[in-house]
């Protein structure tokens, strides 16, 4: 059997995704399905996923779009460590979305869950309504405050939206819920989600569920899978392999 | 008019005292104000679990005040229950004021306060928010039109006298001037047409602030059907326990055989009713602890025996079940106005405390076991006690209520009165 160093693997994992990415680009939007597939096999709770998706998005202290859970099971000596990594859903059926009195959050063309933050009143109810704990609200809090000066990666700009925002007091996205939306900025330049291409363990994938030949679709289709909380019909794109 | 002499006065100490208390509370309430605006929502103590606190707390309480007390003032207009006549006016009163504080609490909670009016421009009548504040909507125009046409005799006649109080109530009479008998039937017939069409209403809207927690199957300890109605009947007990003590300091001539009678009858209302709302809650309470599921007793249990362990035994169950109950079944207490103001009081405080408990333990559970420690935040915890800022502004709102109550019952022709020649 040929033998392919695991560097390689991963490598070439990430170029698949890459080149499922484009394929997916190709189609109208409404035909994608964004899916990500978490093996916690390979999770190795280094929170390098948590870290790339603040400096993505410059998400301030308490906002957090994605974390890793880690939980101890058993009694010493017979312990093991299992770790969690909880992005939000992306829910085909979006408890969140249905709460919000404005309207200011729903589900796009590619499947995404999106909030518009010109338009939430910041009333928080998406974020009882959500049952995997996936929103957060900005209350307006910075991580340098009471230094000297606001570090650079407080104060750069971020693209979330596609939308060029400086964070500043009273100014949206402060003062509004937020939640991890599969990076669509980065999708729509070609690029994987900050969580995706800054794995270590190469654990996360990410790729169009409606396309058959995506390193996504294969792994759902050769490993056992499940999804949290299934069983309230939220029907989650975030799939996880054990 | 009412009969002057037989009107009930507050002491001019008692009267100072009052304002003393409503200037320092607004005073209070002008710093929390300010921490709001400068610091949006920094000061405040909710996180990112338990996202909503204090405010949300006093909002489901004056709102269930509101609609309890418009629903008793609808026991006269629209069914007739003709002993409860006296306080009628006075529950009207009330309902408008809670409404008023009950929304200013939720508008102080909103990240973006100014956007409040998408609400109208685009609702989405998915959610029950967007139906809520409908609702309220338009239950705020009904309860106007309904005040002023149940006053309106009154002003034009009060609008003869000099003074400001004949001012505001010229002002507020809208130039309307004619007083007979047709117009009295007039006036009635409106009263009743709309304290009838406040009742599905009132119904629908507090139990649509009950709905709003009960649809949201995230979070298991409100996700129940009891929820709508158990508002329905909190709502009742504390708006009945407030005009209980209300009319209770307030009446005229409390010597009158009218005056006790009412007070029994009022007091066996909500005597009734807190036993009502007792079994409710002890129904919620105890299906789903012996159901067992993790995620459902969780939030019981810290309501029970958490760190606030006595919002629940003293606030919920001494305050709000066991004293009222003696209070207002014991022959000793019942027809003592002095007790039965105790009982009233002892439900509207220990109310506070229910609602506390609705919003805030529910909360308290993470979604996911080990949510709360995968990331280091202060605003990531299962704990929370109102910040000043809170407290302050909260304050500031009851401050607020408190001097429109007086500044209304001053100025417009809303005391208790005694039978029907009172009112002319
Ligand atoms: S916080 Fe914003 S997105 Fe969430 S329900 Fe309220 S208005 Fe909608
Ligand atoms: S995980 Fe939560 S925030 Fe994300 S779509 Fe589902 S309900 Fe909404």
């Amino acid at each position: 059997m040929e033998y392919t160093p695991v560097v390689a693997q991963m490598k070439n994992q990430i170029v698949r995704m890459m080149e499922d990415l484009e394929r997916a680009l190709q189609k109208p939007p409404s035909e994608r399905r964004w899916g990500m597939v978490i093996d916690l096999s390979k999770c190795v709770a280094c929170d390098a996923c948590t870290v790339s998706c603040k400096a993505e998005n410059k998400t301030p202290p308490g906002v957090n779009y994605t974390l890793v859970i880690k939980e101890e099971v058993g009694t010493y000596p017979n312990v093991r460590e299992v770790f969690l990594p909880r992005p939000c859903m992306q829910c085909e059926n979006p408890p969140c979305v249905d709460v919000c009195p404005v309207s200011a959050t729903w589900k796009n063309e590619e499947g995404v869950v999106v909030i518009d933050y010109d338009v939430c009143i910041g009333c928080r109810y998406c974020i009882t309504a959500c049952p995997y704990g996936a929103r957060t609200f900005d209350f307006g809090d910075w991580y340098t405050k009471n230094t000297p000066m606001l570090a650079p990666y407080e104060t750069a700009p971020t693209f979330e939206y596609g939308e060029e925002r400086v964070r500043q007091d009273d100014v949206s996205p402060i003062g509004n819920v937020r939640k991890c939306n599969f990076c669509i900025q980065r999708l729509h330049e070609g690029l994987l989600p900050a969580c995706i291409n800054d794995c270590i363990g190469r654990a996360r994938y990410f790729g169009d569920l409606n396309d058959p030949d995506s390193l996504v679709s294969e792994l759902l289709r050769e490993r056992y899978s499940f999804r949290l909380k299934d069983e309230l019909g939220t029907s989650p794109k975030v799939f996880y392999l054990s | 008019m009412t009969n002057e002499k037989n009107e009930y006065r507050v002491s001019p100490l008692g009267k100072t005292a009052y304002w003393v208390v409503v200037v320092i509370m607004l005073a209070i309430g002008a710093v929390g104000l300010y921490w709001r605006l400068t610091q949006g929502h920094k000061l405040a103590n909710y996180g990112q679990l338990i996202v909503w606190g204090l405010w949300v707390a006093m909002y489901i309480y004056f709102i269930g005040l509101s609609a309890g007390a418009f629903l008793i003032s609808a026991l006269v207009y629209a069914f007739g229950v003709e002993r409860f006549r006296p306080i009628a006016r006075l529950a009207l009163f009330t309902a408008l004021i809670s409404l008023l504080m009950a929304l200013l609490n939720i508008w102080f909670d909103l990240g973006h306060m100014a956007r409040f009016y998408e609400v109208y421009t685009r609702p989405n009548f998915q959610s029950m928010m967007a139906w809520m504040v409908w609702l309220y909507t338009a239950y705020f125009i009904l309860l106007l039109v309904e005040f002023w046409f149940e006053m309106r005799e009154d002003l034009v006649h009060r609008g003869q006298e000099p003074g400001v109080v004949g001012l505001v109530c010229r002002i507020l009479a809208l130039g309307s001037k004619a007083v007979d008998a047709e117009t009295r039937r007039r006036d009635q017939r409106v009263v009743r047409v709309l304290g009838a069409i406040g009742v599905p209403l009132a119904i629908m809207f507090h139990g649509g602030v009950g709905a709003l927690f009960g649809v949201v199957s995230a979070r298991p300890a409100w996700h129940s059907g009891l929820f709508p109605l158990l508002f329905l009947v909190s709502a009742l007990v504390s708006g009945g326990g407030l005009l209980l003590a209300l009319y209770a300091m307030l009446a005229p001539n409390r010597k009158s055989e009218e005056y006790k009678t009412l007070i029994f009858d009022l007091g066996r209302l909500v005597l009734f009713l807190v036993l009502l709302d007792g079994l409710f809650t002890f129904a919620e309470y105890s299906i789903a602890l012996y159901g067992a599921i993790p995620s459902d007793v969780a939030p019981l249990l810290k309501t029970m025996t958490g760190p606030f362990w006595y919002v629940f035994w003293i606030g919920q169950v001494g305050l709000g079940l066991v004293i009222p109950t003696v209070l207002l079944a014991w022959k000793r207490t019942r027809t003592n106005p002095f007790w039965v103001t105790v009982a009233g009081f002892s439900i509207v405080l220990a109310f506070v405390g229910v609602r506390l408990n609705i919003v805030i333990p529910p909360l308290s559970v993470p979604e996911i076991q080990g949510l709360v420690e995968a990331v280091p935040s202060a605003r990531m915890t299962t704990q929370y006690a109102p910040s000043s800022m809170e407290w302050f502004l909260a304050i500031g709102i009851i401050g607020l209520g408190l001097a429109m109550f007086a500044i209304g019952y001053y100025l417009l022709p809303v005391k208790p009165h005694q039978g029907k020649e009172a009112t002319l």
